[in-house]
This record gives structure tokens, sequence and C-alpha cells, in this order.
């Protein structure tokens, strides 16, 4: 009897308790949501992510905050899976009431999400997932969701125009993750790029983001040794590949996408290797260097490309909800849109009609020494 | 002819890993009836071991010359992930398994599953081996030969031998010493083993050990060949793993090495013939010996004991 008695009371608070934490809150904070891979395969890039947003939503509470409210971070961990990210978007927008959103990562994480976003007239900006699915679909623009980055098209014939004219590189082979957009769609860029401007593409094959084992690929890749191997995918399967590409004996030029950008890249393996990518902290514009100090002062790091466009991406938004004067999504969209020149680490920023920047230019690195260099900015 | 040649010893290098789990398997399935499908686990298990000897060890100089060290280091890795795998299956046949000894097989065989599901999600928590991808760390140096247009790395060569080597001690202990009498005993009849005075449940506990101490080496052995872990890496190699055993007829420690090469091979050429298809290849090999010869390769039809 004393049990049940127990248990019943407890039961009454248990329902009481939530209904107490859904009273008003003061009021005066903005929540944004950030979703990015904070586990899983790619976890510095959410780290990075998410340091990039916190610098700047803590400048603009410094700075007062927006409309006299507060900024507060909602963080949703998307493990780099897209169910992750679907269950992230939604408790974020349905439970923490959430209106905008910063996220996520990767372009297959970024899609799904996109959709839910635009569904519910949430604002979403996506710091690095550069495939253009990410803000249109089917040829339609879902209207509330832009990006802080260049798309794949640019990225992957930046690298191929870089190996033809520059490296006066002749052969090729590819490799491609088949069940991730991002990398998949680089892939395609980059050969249709590399074959138009008279270069080779002699192996050009898919794996699935389980394998391991490359041992057959890279057989049928040195019968006919490329003087460059493309991999456009995240750092961990590219450390994996390329140590087995060496093991192989191939002496050529490794290559990649900004997915190479983490401090987890094994720069033993790729030493020599280029990779396109969306700033370089050697770049002598004000803008940069004083996010390059600010940044390794407050993390003892040099700001990788993840956490500017994260740094570049709140910016924006918050940008456009202090211009909107509101809270109310249709404005902040309209804001969004109509930003013109608008001055950010990685450029000045303008939207094109589907939510992409304008003219972003596009920096080559190389691992030399087992740091990253700036070679050269590409202006697609 | 030398490309034929070249995917034909990737194939087999694979398969080398591929047998050192798949024995695992079939020396359990012996002994107990019992698929033990936490084994792909435990050879995850045992390449985050040699990943915590090998980082706790990096700094270490233990002759001075680097390719000895790198060997050595490799080789403690290796003996470390050994030892833990062993204690892990031992304890895990204690707590889990041996309850369950004379109850129905299916039993058994949904605990093996939760079993292998726990390890998977517990050391996926922060505070035990974590939810991340993590670069193996190489202690050898890349060094590769090129011998009559065939290209051999280290690794292929160390695959190769630390492999046959176990093989060989496993072949000793299983037909060569008492210990190994007992668990042909145990396997063929575990009644009457006990009435002969065999202590069957230290037997059993020997199996599991053995057959982990190889599950670890081979994870420790497979995170150097392919240098990316994280703690749902067993599941595939065990599904394979498995599915040799049961191609080599399982219950078959000769069987289980064939039906290992075999899988390895058929995979590395489908591999070089269309990327995408190389799983469902190996897994159509195994249903066609299956179609042709049920028992698999090795394996005795066996009479259902009632």
């Amino acid at each position: 009897m004393r049990t049940i008695r127990i248990l019943s009371i407890l039961l009454v608070v248990s329902m009481i308790l939530p209904l107490a934490s859904c009273g008003p809150k003061g009021g005066g904070t903005i929540k944004i949501g950030v979703i990015a891979p904070m586990t899983g395969d790619v976890k510095t890039f959410g780290e990075s992510t998410k340091n990039g947003v916190q610098m700047a939503i803590n400048e603009w509470n410094a700075k007062g905050g927006i409309n006299g409210k507060t900024l507060e971070m909602v963080l949703g961990d998307d493990k780099n899976d897209p169910a992750e990210a679907t269950n992230a978007a939604t408790k974020l927008i349905k439970q923490d009431k959430v209106k905008f959103i910063i996220g996520s990562v990767s372009s297959k994480c970024s899609i799904p999400i996109s959709v839910i976003a635009n569904d519910n007239k949430v604002v979403m900006i996506s710091g690095t997932s550069t495939n253009p699915k990410v803000t249109v679909a089917d040829g339609k623009r879902k209207e509330y969701v832009f990006r802080a980055c260049f798309i794949d098209p640019p990225q992957g014939s930046a690298m191929a125009k870089f190996a033809l004219e520059t490296l006066k590189i002749k052969k090729a082979a590819v490799f491609y993750d088949n069940g991730n957009d991002y990398v998949k769609g680089l892939a395609e860029f980059f050969k249709a790029a590399f074959e138009k401007g008279g270069g080779t593409v002699t192996v050009y094959e898919a794996y699935s983001k389980d394998d391991t084992d490359f041992s057959a690929l890279l057989t049928k890749v040195m019968a006919d040794p490329p003087d460059m191997l493309y991999i456009p995918d995240y750092y961990n399967m590219v450390n994996l590949i390329a140590k087995q590409a060496r093991d192989k004996g191939f002496k050529g030029i490794l290559a990649g996408g900004d997915g190479w950008d983490s401090s987890d890249l094994d720069v033993k393996a790729t030493e020599g290797g280029y990779f396109t990518n969306h700033y370089s902290p050697d770049d002598p514009r004000p803008e940069v260097q004083n996010w390059v100090k600010a940044y390794k002062e407050k993390y003892g790091s040099v700001p990788d490309a993840l956490a500017t466009l994260g740094y570049d991406a709140a910016n924006l938004l918050l940008n456009a909800i202090k211009t909107a004067g509101t809270e109310d999504t249709a404005k902040v969209k309209d804001a969004m849109q109509a930003t013109k020149g608008f001055k950010t680490v990685s450029g000045e920023i303008s939207f094109d009609q589907d939510g992409n920047p304008t003219n972003k230019d596009i920096a080559i690195l190389q691992i030399k020494g087992g740091k990253q260099v700036h070679v050269t900015t590409i202006k697609p | 002819m030398s490309y034929v040649l070249q995917q034909l010893l990737n194939g087999i290098a694979l398969g080398f890993v591929y047998a050192l789990i798949a024995l695992g398997y079939t020396m359990v399935y012996g002994i107990v009836r019992l698929i033990n499908f936490a084994h792909g686990d435990v050879f995850m298990v045992g390449a985050f071991i040699g990943y915590f000897t090998l980082r706790a060890l990096s700094k270490v100089t233990l002759t001075g010359i680097a390719w000895l060290d790198g060997l050595l280091l490799f080789l403690l890795a290796m003996l470390a992930a050994m030892v833990v795998c062993t204690a892990l299956n031992v304890a895990i046949e204690r707590i889990a398994y041996k309850p369950l000894r004379n109850a129905p097989r299916i039993a058994a065989l949904i605990t093996a599953i939760g079993v292998s599901l726990f390890l998977e999600y517990f050391s996926s928590l922060k505070f035990v081996f974590g939810p991340n991808y993590i670069t193996y760390p190489t202690p050898l140096p890349m060094v590769n030969w090129e011998i009559g247009g065939l290209r051999i790395s280290i690794l292929q060569v160390l695959i190769a031998v630390v492999a046959t080597l176990l093989l060989l001690a496993l072949n000793y202990i299983v037909h060569y010493t008492k210990m190994g009498k007992a668990m042909r005993a145990t396997a063929f009849d575990r009644d009457t083993a006990r009435l002969m005075g065999i202590d069957v449940d230290l037997t059993i506990s020997f199996t599991f050990g053995l057959g982990a101490a190889l599950a670890g080496a081979g994870g420790v052995l497979y995170a150097t060949a392919y240098p990316r872990i994280h703690t749902f890496m067993g599941i595939i190699p065990g599904l394979k793993a498995f599915t040799a055993a049961v191609l080599g007829g399982i219950g078959s420690l000769p069987g289980a090495f064939v039906g290992a090469l075999i899988m390895g091979v058929a995979e590395v050429i489908a591999k070089s013939i269309y990327s995408t298809i190389a799983d469902g290849v190996a897994f159509l090999v195994l249903i066609i010996v299956l179609l042709v010869k049920p028992a698999g390769l090795f394996g005795r039809a066996e009479v259902e004991k009632v």
C-alpha cells in the first residue's frame, strides 16, 4: 500500500515538473540551434563548427545581443548520420522551439535537415555543406535555406583546373563514396572538368563507407599508374586510403576537397597532396588575421575552415535577424536573401537566387612538411 | 598475368585475417554448438587494446633501431590484445553462456546477440572507447618490394607470417596437447567426456579463451593493415568470418581456414571487376556452396543428437 502511495506521488510530480519548466523564461533570449557531428567519424568538424558559432555568439552578446535579447546556443549532435540529423532537427524545432538553425556540416545531413527546416519555416544556414541539393530540390528553391560556402561544381573544377594547368597532370584516378552526396558530387564535377580540359581519368571507382580494404581498387589503379589520385572524402577515409595507396607503391599526388581540413588528417601519408578549401589562415586581409588571432587566444589553435565558416554562418544569420528587427522568420529570411556585400572572414557575401553566396574564392592548400600551406587562390 | 596474381595476393592477405576470426567461431561452435555472435566484437576490443598499448608506449625506445622497435611494439600490442581478449571472452562465457548451457539453443543464441550489442554500445560510451573514428598509429615503416612484377608490402608479409605462426600454434595445441585432446573429446560427446574425468567447464573456457586470443591478434593485424577503428568495426568482418566458417563446414578447423581464404579471394576479385558488388559476391559464393554441399566444404553431415 505504502509503495503504491509513493509511486502515485512520484507519478504526479513527474507530470507536473515538465509543465513547470514550460513557463515563461523571462523572454530575454533568442535560441540559435546548432546541428553538427559532435561524435562519430568526423567529430573534429563538429567541434570546430561549434567553436566558430560560439565565438560569433559571444561577440554579439558582448555587444548587447540583438534587440535587447541575449543569444543562446542549443546544440544537437547528428553523428554525421542523416537519420540522427533528422532527429536532431525535429527535436530542436518541436521541443526547444528553435526558429533559427546553423548546420549541419556534411551535405548528406544538411539535405534532410533543410527539408524539415523549410517545411516548418525555420531559417537555416549551413556553414560548409557544399552539395547543390542543400538549398534546391528538384529545381525548386527551399526559401528558408542558405549556406555560407561555395558549392561543389566550382570546387571540383577548381582542382581539375589546378591539376591540368599548374601541376601539368594528364592522368588521374578518382575514388568516391557511393552513398555520400558530397563525395559523389565532387567526384563527378572533378571528372567532368578534368576530361573537358583534356585530361584522362584512368580509374573511376565507387566504394561504400564501411569498406576498409582498398587493395583490389588500388591494384587496379597501379596497373597504369596515374599522376594524381583524387579522393574527395572526409579525413578519416582519406587516412585509410592514403596509407594503403602508399603501401601499394603509389608515388603520385593525392588530392581532395574541403573534407580534408582536419587536425586528424594523416599528414605523413598525404604529404605533398593538395586540397581545395574555403579560406587560408595565411590570407593577409585584416578580417582573416583578426579572426585567426582571436580564435587562437580562445582555443589555442589556428581555426580550420569548419570553424571559420561556422563563425561566418552565425554572423550572416545574426546580421539578418538584426536587420529584420524581429524574430519573425519570414522577415528574417527576406533580410538574409537581401544581404549585399556582407564582410565575412571567408569573403564578401551576397546571395544568389538559390541561397548560395556569389563570387566565393577557392583556396588551394598543400600538405607540406606536415602542415597546410597556402598555394594559390582560384576565382571561379 | 601479374595483375591477376597481384589481386590473388591481396585476397589471400585479407583471407588470413578472416581466418583468425573464423577459427574462433568454428571452435566455439564445435564444442558448445553455439554461434558466438559476440566474437566480432571481441575482435574490435582487440583492435582497441592494441591502440591503447601503442599509444601508451609511443615514446618508449627499446633498442634504438627504428624498425626493430616498431616490430617489437607491434608484437607487444598484439600480445596485450590477446591477453585482454582471452580474459574478456572467458568472462563472457562464465557470465552469459554457462548458465544457459542446458537451455534450448535459441536462448543461448539470443544471448550471444545481446552480448554483441552490449559490447558495441557499451564500448562506444565516452568513458570507455568513445564513439569516434580513430586513425590507427602504425609503428612499422612503410616498405614494399617489387618481386617479379608483384608488389608485396611489409604488412602483407607480416600478416602472412603472424597468421601462419598462430595457426600452427593452434594446430599444435588442438592435436598434440592434453588440453587439445580434451577439447576434441568434449566436442565429440560432452557427457561421455565428463564421465572419462575431463573437466568440461575448464575445457570450454579454454576454447573460448583460445578463440578470443586469435580474434585479438586478428584485431591488431586488421587495424594495422586498415588503419581506422571504431566500436562497430567488428560487425562486417565478424559476419564475413562467420560466413567463411560456415562455408568451410562449421566445426572444422581446416574448413574455417580454407573458407576464409576463399572469402578473401572472392571478395577482392569481385571488387577488382566491379567495386560495389564485392560483398554480394562473397555471400553468393556461400549460397552456392551450401546448395551443392549443405554441410560446407569440410563439414560432416551430422545427425541431430537427441
